[in-house]
């Protein structure tokens, strides 16, 4: 996984606005680069401009302001057929009035491409995705997984340099979709091309991306490699977004050295990292991720601080516990602890004592 | 309302016992049903006190004839042309009346003498003589047509022509226009020759023809100015231009009259009163009534003499009927028996000539 | 293992497979009595008429029912044999009973359909019934000479069987000659094969024109917001509304030669007073009033298909790189195919079987086969009328059964 972002920028959003009214803005300025052979993903909730912007790369929709180049070429005026994009969409749409060799000849026919030439690019297409045996067969005859292939291949099928992914595993159940997200992760790794993908599932962002864009509200929250969305988040969106978060809310009482004391609502302190809030009395987020709760303060160094919480529910999930806690006020706090040797099964009704590393505490701006 | 019911069915009762409750008269609607309603239907049930119900068909002949094949039937009395009137009294759809039984002329004359001959036949007695005529628009020729002959003259009267879609009618003023006198022109159209030739004359008007099959039809084309001049129902003609001021005009020479009249089906709910009501309809004064309401001739000498003004003017109605005897110089009365014979055959026939090119 | 697979019982030790049918034989009867009511209303409404039909097409007993003697004789003799005094006095028996039954006019009718211009023969012979004595050829010949002829007697002896084939000779524009032959009927009698070809040419043309109108019309309904849809859907089915003679009417209003259309087309200059398009009592007034009331018929099928073709397929095409013609030539047309092929269907067999517009509009070239069918329903010929109606049935059901192997009769969707 090459986590280095690239330097080229093969495709190239600037300045990008886009609107569908004339009153409202769904993308907002938006600014970004992509590498040749990256894999970025955007990832964001429903009506975040995620899928806007996909739709704006693969030429459905026309950006109200500024420019989209691919590899150095501005595409705003290029029509769809001619960008030679590759697209995978959420429901396949492969054609259900063509076997699944018509559906990958296609691409090659309108190119102009001879019979030979074709039939040897699907083949290895199929290949490609272990469906070799299944060019005479109807979309409808086949699994979603199947499916998912074939519309993958055809994407791929005409060499396309930029492939984009619109939700694509939306419809497939949970373990099927973890492995196709491995499939495409090492299509992507083989064949060396540039994919755009745009999924709500941060799971899967995560999985599967060189670089992940957090949209919402039509501006990119964070644009950060995966372990560093999840473990650095810039902002109490993509906090939240990403992953399982408690968050704790105060008032910066100190703030100096890269350490900040927040007290909170029910009047106890904690140590949290700041992140983007700056002076004393400003209204804060703490957000803590549950794994990295210590329920057996003695296990912390030397004068953590630690805090009291009440135990409200235990959950067995075998390879982890997840109990949930009442802290400062909150019923949500939720903490996650490995089903190691010798760990302790709450109880609900216990009273304990929690802390953490003050690095692993962030304080971000209110929400 | 109970009281009203009493008294009206004691009244029934007292007048007429063998013609109580009601008669069904089955009718083609329009003017010609609205002058049946005022000549024969109030009086009747001012004389009776039976009530008459009027029904409207496009054809009685088709419903009465399928009511009697299902044995359902609920018209007493139907108004038929003569030739579907000799078809269901051969079939038996339609019961004999006894035209002794009739009442005599209003002069006295017995009713079988007072009828136009052959009118009465064995099913069916006449209530009125309609005519085929040509019909032209006064405001659109610069000289007024005035024989059948002029109809198919395109050279001399430019403009469309109105053609009713059957051969009916439609073949013998071809050869009439054709030159042949009227008498013969039956025994023409029974040879291969005269269909042929009665063929031939309409070929040189098709492509200035409009068909027409409803009767509504030629006045209103005329009207609209699709044809000059048409084939229309007399009848039709007269109202148009009575009442509604059309500068409509008839040409009667070669007019081909048929009649109309009452008969009885067989299993008539009320076959009592059916036949009471067609011999007060058909007496010599209904008959001349009927017609100041329709410019249709009463097939009665006797009610000649007794035809009125046109109802609600002061214009007499006789000279706008095919019967007055000024209209009848060149006229054909329509052959039931070749008809009857060749209905089929020549309907196939126009069909395939009106389909041909 | 292979014992236990071979007595499966349930668990109070009934065989398994009886168990099954018995449960699934009560789901059964449940679902029939849910279909009955249909299937009972489908019957008697549907299937029972054609069959009716089909069997008056074959059969007509007005002369053998009411004629039986004289049928007995020619059942008895070869075709062609000379009518013997026999037959005569046969005969006379028949008409004596027909008198009195009134039902002379029945069988006359029959006759003439094989014999034009007998029916009188038959109709005043039977009112002369009473001048029947014997010598019975003598008195035949008294009433009409006609009665020797041999034409008369084989007409007489195609009548006499109840099933006949006469009716289907008829309908292809065939006739039995005297000596029972079978030949083409004279060319200016021809009529049926000719009104046939050209109602089904006709039928198809109307097709292809409102497949052509209404492609567009449901492409936008199906892809304008819904309440704009429903709008112009509104104005798509308003001739569903209005009945069938006041749309037609309107039509005469528009396009008769003095009508609206060409008055404005004389105003405008466009064509001189004298040069009025005729669009109207001819083939193309046939084709534009009979397309118009048959247009909802293609678009509503076509819009249900339409309307549910995700818009995702044509962006996958264009995105594989296909202009907006080969997108829509081979991506949208042929998911449209189960949309068009029942409008088709629809708006085909409708146009078939329409006789009113053509009878109004038409002209004399706009005449089509179901207007001969009216035609001798209106003579009460009913044996005559069904046979027509019966090619009519074959024929749609032979277009059918092509269909089905062309296109596939799954590939139909009518909502």
């Amino acid at each position: 996984m090459s986590s280095e972002p690239h330097n080229d920028s093969f495709v190239v959003f600037d300045h990008v606005q886009k609107s569908y009214d004339g009153e409202t803005l769904v993308v907002k300025d938006l600014n970004l680069r992509i590498g040749k052979g990256e894999f970025l993903t955007m990832l964001g909730p429903s009506g975040s401009g995620k899928t806007t912007c996909l739709m704006m790369l693969a030429g459905f929709e026309t950006a109200t302001h500024g420019e989209i180049t691919l590899d150095n070429q501005p595409i705003n005026r290029v029509p769809p057929h001619k960008r030679g994009i590759g697209m995978v969409f959420q429901n396949y749409a492969l054609f259900p009035h063509m076997t699944v060799g018509e559906n990958l000849a296609f691409p090659l026919e309108v190119r102009g491409m001879g019979r030979d030439e074709r039939e040897a690019k699907i083949a290895r297409a199929l290949d490609m995705v272990q469906m070799g045996k299944f060019a005479n067969r109807r979309p409808a005859q086949l699994s979603g997984g199947q499916q998912q292939r074939i519309a993958l291949a055809r994407a791929l099928v005409f060499d396309a340099k930029l492939v984009l992914m619109d939700e694509p595993l939306g419809a497939l159940d949970k373990q099927l979709r973890e492995h196709m997200q491995f499939e495409i992760k090492h299509l992507h790794e083989s064949l060396g091309i540039t994919v755009v993908y745009v999924t709500h599932d941060q799971g899967e962002a995560l999985t599967m991306s060189d670089r992940v864009a957090v949209f919402n509200d039509g501006v990119i929250q964070q644009l950060a490699a995966p372990a560093e969305l999840y473990e650095a988040p810039q902002n109490s969106f993509v906090a939240q977004f990403i992953g399982e978060n408690n968050k704790l809310s105060g008032i910066i009482e100190e703030i100096a050295d890269g350490r900040a004391r927040v007290r909170l609502a029910t009047g106890e302190t904690i140590d949290a990292t700041p992140v983007n809030v700056r002076e004393k009395g400003q209204k804060t987020l703490v957000s803590i991720r549950p794994e990295r709760v210590e329920v057996k303060p003695e296990a912390l160094p030397p004068g953590t601080q630690t805090i009291e919480a009440e135990v409200l529910e235990f959950i067995y999930m075998g390879d982890i516990f997840r109990t949930r806690l009442r802290v400062a006020g909150s019923d949500e706090f939720v903490i996650k602890s490995r089903n190691a040797q010798g760990q302790r099964q709450l109880r609900p009704g216990e009273k304990i004592r929690i802390g953490w590393a003050p690095q692993d505490a962030r304080a971000l701006d209110p929400l | 309302m109970k009281k009203l019911l009493v008294l009206t069915t004691a009244l029934c009762g007292l007048a007429l016992p063998a013609a109580a409750q009601q008669v069904t008269v089955m009718g083609w609607g329009g003017a010609y049903t609205a002058s049946q309603v005022e000549a024969y239907h109030k009086p009747f049930t001012a004389a009776t006190g039976t009530a008459i119900v009027s029904i409207d068909s496009d054809n009685p002949a088709t419903p009465i004839k399928a009511q009697v094949e299902a044995g359902n039937v609920t018209v007493d009395v139907g108004v038929l042309e003569i030739a579907d009137a000799v078809r269901l009294c051969d079939e038996g759809s339609i019961i004999p009346i006894d035209a002794t039984t009739l009442p005599a002329g209003a002069d006295g004359t017995p009713a079988a003498d007072d009828f136009l001959p052959g009118t009465i036949t064995e099913c069916m007695i006449p209530t009125d003589i309609f005519s085929t005529v040509i019909a032209y628009d006064t405001t659109k020729l610069a000289t007024a047509p005035t024989t059948i002959a002029d109809f198919f003259d395109t050279a001399k009267f430019p403009g469309k022509r109105g053609i009713r879609k059957s051969p009916k009618v439609t073949l013998e003023m071809a050869l009439m226009a054709d030159g042949v006198p009227a008498a013969d022109v039956y025994a023409m159209l029974e040879t291969p020759e005269g269909l042929d030739r009665a063929f031939a004359k309409l070929d040189t008007i098709k492509g200035d023809a409009v068909f027409w099959e409803a009767g509504a039809q030629p006045p209103q084309l005329l009207a609209d100015g699709e044809v000059v001049m048409t084939m229309a129902y007399n009848g039709r003609i007269f109202n148009a231009a009575q009442q509604e001021g059309k500068p409509f005009a008839i040409v009667w020479d070669g007019q081909v009259y048929e009649w109309e009249g009452m008969v009885i089906p067989k299993g008539a709910p009320n076959e009592a009163g059916a036949l009471e009501f067609v011999k007060f309809a058909t007496a010599s004064e209904q008959l001349a009534k009927a017609a100041e309401f329709i410019s249709y001739g009463p097939p009665r000498k006797s009610s000649a003499a007794l035809v009125g003004n046109i109802a609600g003017t002061d214009q007499p109605m006789s000279p706008n009927l095919p019967t007055a005897p000024e209209n009848l110089t060149n006229a054909l009365a329509s052959s039931l028996d070749f008809w009857v014979d060749r209905d089929t055959q020549l309907g196939e026939r126009f069909n395939a000539w009106l389909a041909a090119n | 293992m292979t014992a236990a697979h071979q007595t499966l019982t349930t668990a109070d030790g009934r065989p398994l497979k009886a168990a099954l049918v018995r449960a699934q034989r009560r789901a059964r009867r449940r679902a029939f009595l849910l279909v009955a009511p249909l299937l009972v209303f489908v019957l008697l409404t549907f299937v029972i008429p054609i069959g009716q039909i089909l069997y008056r097409s074959v059969h007509h007993d007005g002369f053998s029912a009411n004629a039986p003697a004289v049928s007995e004789w020619f059942a008895a003799t070869a075709p062609g044999t000379e009518p013997d005094e026999a037959a005569f006095a046969a005969l006379a028996a028949d008409f004596k009973a027909m008198q009195a039954a009134r039902t002379a006019g029945v069988a006359a009718t029959r006759v003439n359909y094989t014999l034009p211009e007998s029916r009188s023969l038959f109709t005043k012979t039977a009112r002369s019934a009473d001048d029947l004595v014997p010598p019975y050829r003598e008195a035949f010949l008294a009433i009409d000479a006609k009665w020797a002829s041999p034409a008369v007697w084989q007409a007489m002896r195609s009548s006499s069987s109840a099933y006949t084939g006469d009716f289907y000779l008829a309908s292809a524009d065939f006739e039995r000659a005297e000596d029972g032959s079978i030949h083409r009927v004279e060319e200016t009698q021809r009529i049926y094969v000719q009104l046939y070809l050209k109602t089904f040419a006709l039928s198809a043309l109307i097709t292809v024109i409102c497949l052509l109108l209404a492609f567009p019309v449901a492409h936008l309904l199906a892809t304008l917001p819904m309440a704009k849809a429903n709008l112009l859907m509104i104005l798509v089915l308003l001739p569903f509304w209005t009945s069938l003679l006041v749309r037609t009417t309107s039509w005469i209003v528009l396009l008769q030669s003095q009508g609206v259309i060409n008055s404005a087309l004389v105003a405008m200059g466009v064509i001189g007073d004298d040069g009025r398009l005729p669009m109207i009592y001819n083939q193309a007034g046939t084709i534009i009033v009979m397309t118009h009331i048959l247009l909802p018929f293609m678009i509503l099928p076509l819009y249900s298909v339409m309307r549910v073709i995700p818009p995702g397929y044509a962006r996958a095409a264009r995105s594989l790189g296909a202009t907006s013609w080969t997108t829509f030539r081979r991506i949208y047309l042929p998911l449209t195919l189960p949309g068009m092929g029942a409008g088709a269907m629809l708006v085909f067999i409708l146009a078939v079987g329409y006789y009113i517009t053509p009878a109004l509009v038409g002209g004399a070239d706009g005449q089509l086969f179901s207007n001969m069918i009216q035609f001798h329903m209106s003579k009460s010929n009913w044996s005559m009328a069904a046979a027509l109606s019966s090619l009519l049935l074959v024929g749609v059901l032979i277009l059918y059964w092509l269909y089905d192997k062309l296109i596939g009769i799954d590939n139909l969707k009518l909502g």
